[in-house]
């Protein structure tokens, strides 16, 4: 492991400078542990061959590790999507998208579902918490610069990354069907409605009608639970693999 | 193998008209799904309050009150003069306003309107919106939320 403070390790561990000599790489390592690949190139294709293990970049340059550089919100916000994913499945078990189920359900996942009250809290936290945090994640790539070549198109997947995680805030909120839920909703698609030429068709659409009722109930719960997690997972996966093949986070300023 | 030589002719479908036709096809294919599924989306039959609709006799409705369909988002005012009929939908971003003393008040962002849906303060940007409102032939009020008349619009009966 990289230990800031001792420069000197940089020498002889196998990954903690980036990029080594081509030459090095099939040259045996010194120090290396019997049983183990002695070749970063081994190395490498070990980690990269392994289904669980690739998860992990091949090499992390020292910088990157440092928790003041990234304050680990990328990582943070990807967390919370996968809180958000598991408790929200379990959510659906007890919820129906109906006019006259949908807030007595929310209710009894309050009072009667056990553990329902924590998990819908779980959802609900974490929500407003991956807002904050993806918003935060987007600071600190634009005050270390990450956005720059080769990384811009990241930075646009980035941008679609907040925009869907603030749809998905948007559509989960009419879901408990409350007066919060309702007007919030109600403004909420008025304000769409201001989108230049398409703006009025936008809201019909998005609301099945021209009023907050049982189809923008169902249409909410659609977008919110199967496609807008979908094109999230989608545009992650983009959003990681590009990270590596950008050659890992961008060096400090 | 069969590369063509200078002077031959050059052939009237060649690969790359050939792959822009495809290429072509499929866009189109693809546009068109697009446009349908919007179609699809679109409802046909809304099961909403009906935007032209009966209010009931003249005399159910005293002078000098304010009277709140609530279905309907509309406030029946009847005044000396006679009956209008006015939106209760906000003209910011589509709250329900409440009647006060001093005209309408809106809960969400606080735009106040005068007792002839005019803006007094707040965001709204518009009057409150007035609706054509008439006699059917048995003497009722109808009241017809697709035309928007103007604020000076009364019915005298």
């Amino acid at each position: 492991m990289a230990r800031p403070s001792d420069e000197s390790d940089a020498t002889k561990g196998s990954g903690s400078t980036c990029g080594p000599a081509p030459e090095r790489l099939g040259r045996p390592l010194p120090g290396g542990l019997p049983g183990y690949p002695d070749t970063d190139l081994k190395r490498s294709t070990l980690i990269t061959g392994n289904l669980l293990l690739h998860l992990h970049p091949v090499k992390v340059r020292r910088h990157a590790l440092k928790f003041g550089y990234t304050f680990c919100l990328g990582g943070t916000a990807f967390l919370l999507s996968l809180v958000l994913t598991v408790t929200g499945v379990i959510l659906m078990f007890y919820y129906h998208p109906s006019v006259p189920k949908a807030y007595y359900d929310m209710e009894d996942l309050e009072f009667i579902v056990n553990f329902g009250l924590l998990l819908r809290n779980l959802h609900r936290w974490s929500a407003h918490g991956m807002v904050a945090v993806v918003f935060l994640h987007m600071c600190r790539v634009f005050y270390t610069g990450a956005y720059k070549p080769p990384r811009e198109l990241n930075w646009v997947v980035g941008a679609a990354l907040l925009g869907l995680t603030l749809m998905l805030s948007f559509t989960g909120y009419l879901l408990p069907w409350d007066q919060l839920a309702f007007w919030a909703i109600t403004v909420g698609t008025n304000i769409a409605k201001a989108v230049p030429l398409v703006g009025p068709q936008l809201r019909f659409l998005l609301l099945g009608g021209n009023l907050v009722g049982p189809n923008a109930l169902l249409r909410f719960y659609v977008l919110h639970c199967v496609v807008l997690p979908l094109t999230l997972g989608a545009l992650m996966a983009l959003h990681f693999w590009k990270v590596r093949k950008d050659g890992g986070l961008s060096g400090p300023l | 193998m069969n590369s063509p030589s200078p002077e031959a002719p050059k052939p009237s479908l060649t690969r790359r008209l050939f792959l822009g036709f495809n290429l072509t096809g499929i866009g189109a294919l693809f546009a068109g799904t697009f446009v349908q599924t919007v179609r699809y989306l679109k409802p046909n039959v809304l099961f909403e309050p009906e935007p032209v609709f009966k209010a009931g006799a003249p005399d159910k409705y005293f002078e000098g009150t304010v009277t709140f369909l609530a279905k309907r988002s509309v406030f029946l005012v009847r005044d000396a003069k006679g009956f209008r009929a006015l939106s209760a939908i906000c003209t910011h971003l589509g709250c329900t306003v409440k009647p006060t003393p001093g005209g309408f008040d809106c809960p969400c962002h606080g735009s106040k309107f005068d007792p002839q849906g005019e803006v007094q303060s707040g965001p709204a940007p518009k009057p409150l919106a007035c609706f054509e409102i008439r006699l059917t032939d048995s003497g009722e009020l109808l009241v017809d939320t697709t035309r928007i008349v103007g604020k000076d619009f009364v019915l005298k009966v």
